[in-house]
């Protein structure tokens, strides 16, 4: 089963603004980019020689924010309410 | 918000709820913030729901709680790429209530029941209400920061008890040891069989469960997998540190799906339809932060308080201990009229003097012991199952023959001397 099929089976009670916020100049050269591998839902890509991030399927568990050791996220949670919405966690 | 609180618990999880109920039941005026549109709707686990304290706090909570099927069967397997050794445990000694206190659940169902609980013992529950700082005065912690308008709520102490990721008690100045070596991140699937389906697969009778855990597969990848037998599901996930996912540049959504071919796992999960996907991390290292300052106590998950075993893991029940305790702190600090740090160092003790800190202080070192042991997961499950299949292969050869061969194959990278000091250190560290 891929992500995009897995995605589907969340329910998401999505904000407008994002709750992680990613400074891409620090990525340019970030050799390791941890980010790729720890992102459940493969929030974070490599596109020709950019990072992209997208955080609207974000599960908010926190593993990015563990791993980058660059300080290129300003981590938070969504506001209250919005976000993932586990039905059998 | 003008009115004021004895106390904030910041998130309903076990540690909070378990806070907020004791609290409450002792006439304390309590108020909990929870980020979810309900209790337990950010909330995963494996797993196993250990109710030990729950019994006392809520006696036969198991007639009422949403809880899945009880613990009737345990059983540990150690994979290569296609075969399996096993360790089982199963029993009907545990078939009467409370059924040994280890339950399966689903967090996003019992979450949401155990935090109703507090709020009919008075605690006032508000939940869509995320907690983006705690206030001070004079260097005191007064009370919280929401994104509410008016989001100022002010008590006497604040319970951080948000999780593992806990922002709260990074925000205080509580901790800063979140680094990729301390935690695994965990991600699971639910998959739908029919409960009839699921006894078969898995050889129980009733609300029997079982618990099943799996080490060894992938190789090279400090993983572990698992599967709990819910009512009509699976819950089905592997564990894993994220600096080995790191080093060996595998996604972890990868690493499930190999899990879920291996050809052990696969037939226990055939045909079943998935419901949900999720991800939660786990503070797998001791606490390296301060259990309490002036104003504000850290529990649960929020302060590691965690027995990360690979035979056990067990976090809830500590949560919920921690929770007992840090209410009990308050109370006499109420009592007293102080709040500072030197009243709250009564929690600490409590914690030091229980289960909570003996089993932390063991077992939380092993993540460091892991990671300079790699071969535990990387190799020995590889070899066991080699040897086993050496002994159990029939043909012509003396018994005697074969034994030698497996005591080849055990030390094919080292010594005897090695292998038994190495099963010695994994009983001293991992069990
Ligand atoms: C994959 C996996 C498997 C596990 N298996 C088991 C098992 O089988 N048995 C076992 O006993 N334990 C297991 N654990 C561990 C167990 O889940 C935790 O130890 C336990 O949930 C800790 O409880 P807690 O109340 O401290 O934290 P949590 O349950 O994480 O609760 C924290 C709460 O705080 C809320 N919150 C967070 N931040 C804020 C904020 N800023 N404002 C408002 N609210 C906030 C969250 O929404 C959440 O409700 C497992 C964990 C994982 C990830
Ligand atoms: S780990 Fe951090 S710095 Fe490196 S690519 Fe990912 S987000 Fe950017
Ligand atoms: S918090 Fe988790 S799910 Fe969200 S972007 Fe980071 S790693 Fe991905």
């Amino acid at each position: 089963m891929n992500i995009e099929d897995k995605l589907l089976l969340i329910r998401f009670n999505s904000d407008q603004s994002a709750h992680i916020k990613l400074n891409k100049d620090l990525c340019v050269d970030c050799e390791e980019r941890g980010c790729l591998y720890v992102c459940p839902v493969n929030a974070y890509q490599i596109e020709g020689n950019e990072m992209t991030f997208d955080w609207s399927a974000c599960l908010e568990c926190g593993a990015c924010r563990i791993v980058c050791s660059r300080g290129a996220l300003n981590w938070e949670y969504p506001r209250g309410g919005f976000g993932v919405c586990f039905r059998y966690g | 918000m003008d009115e004021r609180f004895d106390a904030i618990v910041v998130g309903s999880g076990p540690a909070g709820t378990t806070a907020a109920l004791c609290m409450a039941r002792e006439g304390l005026k309590v108020i909990v913030l929870e980020r979810g549109e309900y209790p337990g709707s950010k909330n995963l686990f494996g797993g196993v729901m250990y109710t030990a304290i729950l019994g006392k706090l809520v006696p036969k909570f198991w007639n009422e709680a949403p809880v899945e099927r009880y613990v009737a069967k345990r059983r540990f397997n150690l994979l290569s790429e296609t075969s399996s050794v096993s360790f089982e445990f199963s029993t009907k000694d545990f078939s009467d209530p409370p059924h040994n206190n280890s339950f399966i659940a689903l967090r996003a169902r019992f979450d949401r029941w155990y935090a109703q609980k507090a709020a009919e013992a008075g605690a006032l529950l508000v939940p869509e209400t995320d907690v983006i700082d705690v206030i001070r005065k004079d260097g005191k912690v007064v009370g919280v920061r929401t994104q509410r308008s008016e989001g100022d709520i002010y008590a006497d102490v604040v319970i951080a008890a948000d999780g593992a990721n806990s922002l709260v008690a990074k925000k205080a100045g509580l901790r800063s040891d979140f680094s990729s070596d301390r935690f695994t991140t965990g991600i699971k699937e639910i998959i739908e069989l029919p409960k009839e389906v699921i006894s078969q697969r898995f050889g129980l009778e009733g609300n029997e469960g079982a618990a099943v855990t799996f080490g060894g597969y992938p190789s090279g990848i400090l993983c572990g997998g698992f599967i709990y037998t819910n009512k009509d599901s699976l819950s089905v996930g592997v564990t894993t540190y994220l600096h080995s996912l790191v080093e060996n540049k595998m996604q972890v959504s990868d690493l499930l799906e190999t899990f879920k071919k291996h050809p052990m796992v696969k037939p226990l999960i055939e045909g079943g339809r998935a419901r949900e996907y999720g991800a939660h991390l786990i503070p797998e290292a001791a606490y390296k932060g301060k259990m309490c300052d002036d104003g504000i106590l850290v529990i649960g998950d929020a302060a590691s308080l965690l027995n990360p075993s690979p035979i056990f893991l067990e976090g809830t029940n500590l949560a919920m201990a921690s929770g007992m305790y840090a209410a009990q702190t308050i109370k006499a600090a109420k009592e007293k009229g102080d709040f500072s740090r030197r009243s709250l160092d009564l929690y600490p003790q409590l914690l030091e003097k229980s289960f909570v800190m003996q089993d932390v202080t063991k077992y939380g070192k092993i993540p460091e012991f892991v990671t300079k042991n790699p071969q535990f997961l990387t190799d020995y499950p590889d070899l066991l199952c080699q040897s086993a299949k050496e002994l159990f292969t029939l043909d012509e050869r003396p018994k005697a023959e074969k034994k030698a061969l497996v005591r080849k194959i055990m030390t094919q990278n080292s010594s005897s001397l090695k292998v038994a000091r190495d099963l010695y250190k994994a009983y001293r560290n991992l069990l």
